[in-house]
């Protein structure tokens, strides 16, 4: 299948990309190629085949559903643009925000 | 004697052992290659201050009589991939900018547990997404081999960094990743060993994630016992991934010249291509020879599903990567790019931050899982994907290996393959097969081309056979009898303008 600019403009939407228009020809072409190449998957008659879900045969061991770790959000915003302290000051762990343009109004 | 950045793992351990030199001159020599190996790209990140750390810790360790094992005091280098704590950790990419994480990757933990010093963080291509070392932000790795007219070759990738660093002789080890042959392939490139272990022997904790249930972290090195001393140190279950197997880590280095006698080596006839180069054809007959010639027997299979590997993972990887790379929205770490609401700030970040392989990949993996599109290719393409898995599991019912060419090439000039994404993906044409069954394997350098580069073959085992993967990959070694060393280091005497 051949991709056009309006789908590479709704894919990139989707994908939060922002893609200059005067790239969305060639991005077209391009992934439209690998498309047409990944298409010779269809010539594999995959009647009753179950889908690959794990690739390893084995049962996984489950870990207990209990809090190992937290009291960290100095550590978690630290990489942070522009984070928010904690209203009433730092203390220590205590909370924090992520910031981001506006939401609501 | 041998320069101490050159000296093999286990060599070095035994020195460290011996007495004959401490962990911290065996640094200070590696620190000072990496300097004056700088030409190469090969680091994002040097770390001296940490390594010459670890390596006095080391001694003083030692002469504790409390030595860890044999990565005790052994410099390694560790792909730009997995998290280090308080070290920036870039994948290679522009929109983690100055990400410097709080914990440590369970891989490279395992390795600094084990007393392994870690030298700094390696290039690679962005995300791991690539075959040829180009698409890092930070820049191409050369390989240390030249071509003709000693033109600057590409390291492979997307273990490039790891793999140049290696072969060109700035320290004895490192890690790196395979999601569909980025440790093989640049070993291969590079002209020395590189092994993919069986998905879930290495955790995958605090790796920065591309395809996840492709991803395997290994390593590279210049000897097979090498990659069996390192594995051991970086294997192990870890309940902080899901996909780590509950299994005990084996002792991987068992069968190291025990010899193949007996050994049903399968010879997939599938893996002869249309236009494959007649000395990467005639390096895999020589290594059915070898292992012949050691009392191996080689056995005729096939693998029906091969040709459709390579696309199905081209489904499947950017599939996984366009959900993991969700993650890098310019909120909690790495680039943003400011705008005037919260979609046109993701769109700008991403825009920018993400580089054009990886924006490809993102784009198709967002169109093949889109609605309408999902049975059509993704759906589709892990069904071949249990195929190509039932494929192994019936050939590996009559022998105990298999072995294949690792790459179709020897390593090609830096700028070239760059206008067709599909012509560069088929590098990996003969290892994505094994990466989608999920089986340990192997690239050990065997020969040389017409223009004096290295080639590797390629051997593949039955799941958690990592035993027998060596065994096999040691008699392959010990045949080649490959001591080739590219010319590009400084001190070593070469011709021609640099």
């Amino acid at each position: 299948m051949s991709l056009d600019k309006d789908t590479i403009r709704k894919i990139a939407f989707l994908a939060r990309i922002r893609v200059p228009e005067d790239a969305l020809d060639g991005l077209a072409g391009e992934l439209s190629n690998i498309i047409g190449w990944v298409e010779q998957l269809n010539e594999v008659d995959t009647e009753g085949v179950e889908p690959m879900t794990s690739v390893a045969d084995m049962d996984w061991p489950r870990r207990d559903d209990e809090i190992t770790d937290g009291g960290r959000a100095q550590d978690i915003l630290a990489n942070a643009t522009d984070p928010e302290p904690a209203p009433g000051g730092e203390d220590g762990n205590g909370g924090g925000f992520f910031t981001v343009p506006k939401v609501v109004e | 004697m041998t320069a101490f950045p050159e000296l093999s793992i286990a060599a070095a351990g035994k020195g460290l052992e011996a007495g004959d030199f401490t962990a911290e001159e065996l640094t200070r020599a590696c620190i000072e290659a990496l300097e004056s190996g700088r030409d190469l790209n090969a680091f994002i990140t040097e770390t001296p201050d940490i390594a010459l750390d670890r390596a006095k810790a080391s001694d003083a360790r030692r002469a504790d009589g409390r030595a860890a094992g044999p990565m005790d005091g052994i410099p390694i280098a560790i792909k730009d991939l997995f998290c280090t704590e308080g070290v920036l950790t870039t994948a290679g990419s522009h929109i983690l900018d100055g990400f410097t994480p709080a914990y440590e990757s369970t891989v490279s933990a395992n390795l600094k547990d084990s007393g392994a010093v870690m030298l700094g963080k390696t290039n690679l291509d962005e995300f791991a997404m690539g075959s040829a070392n180009v698409t890092s932000y930070y820049g191409p790795v050369k390989n240390p081999w030249k071509g003709p007219g000693g033109k600057d070759l590409v390291p492979g990738g997307s273990s490039g960094g790891s793999a140049a660093a290696v072969a060109g002789g700035l320290c004895p080890g490192a890690i790196g990743t395979d999601t569909g042959g980025s440790i093989r392939q640049p070993a291969s490139f590079c002209g020395i060993v590189g092994m993919k272990p069986t998905y879930g022997r290495c955790s995958r904790w605090g790796i920065v994630a591309f395809a996840s249930s492709l991803d395997q972290a290994g390593p590279l090195t210049r000897t097979v016992e090498d990659a069996a001393i390192m594995l051991g140190a970086m294997a192990g279950h870890d309940a902080k991934d899901s996909t780590s197997a509950p299994i005990d880590v084996a002792d991987f280095s068992a069968g190291l010249g025990e010899g193949v006698k007996g050994m049903k080596v399968g010879i997939p006839k599938e893996y002869t291509l249309d236009g494959m180069p007649a000395e990467v054809e005639a390096l895999w007959r020589q290594g059915m020879d070898w292992l012949k010639g050691q009392g191996a027997e080689c056995i005729d299979v096939s693998l029906p599903h091969t040709k459709y590997a390579l696309p199905a993972y081209y489904i499947v990887a950017p599939a996984e990567a366009s959900s993991n790379l969700a993650r890098y929205d310019g909120v909690r770490y790495g680039l943003r790019v400011e705008g005037s609401t919260l979609d046109d700030m993701y769109e700008a970040t991403r825009g920018e931050g993400f580089g054009d392989e990886v924006r490809r990949r993102v784009l198709i993996g967002t169109y093949v899982l889109s609605a309408g599109y999902y049975d059509a290719y993704y759906r589709q393409a892990q069904k071949v994907r249990t195929l190509i898995a039932r494929d192994f599991t019936e050939a590996f019912e009559q022998v105990d290996v298999l072995l294949t060419p690792t790459a179709p090439s020897a390593a090609f000039a830096i700028g070239e393959k760059m206008d067709d994404p599909v012509a560069m993906y088929l590098n990996d044409v003969f290892t994505v097969p094994a990466s989608m069954a999920g089986l340990p394997a192997i690239s050990v350098p065997a020969g040389l081309d017409g223009d004096g580069l290295p080639l590797g073959l390629h051997l593949i085992a039955k799941p958690f056979d990592e035993v027998t993967l060596f065994r096999a990959a040691s008699a392959l070694e010990q045949a080649a009898g490959f001591d080739a060393k590219p010319g590009a280091r400084p001190s070593t005497p070469q011709g021609g303008a640099s």
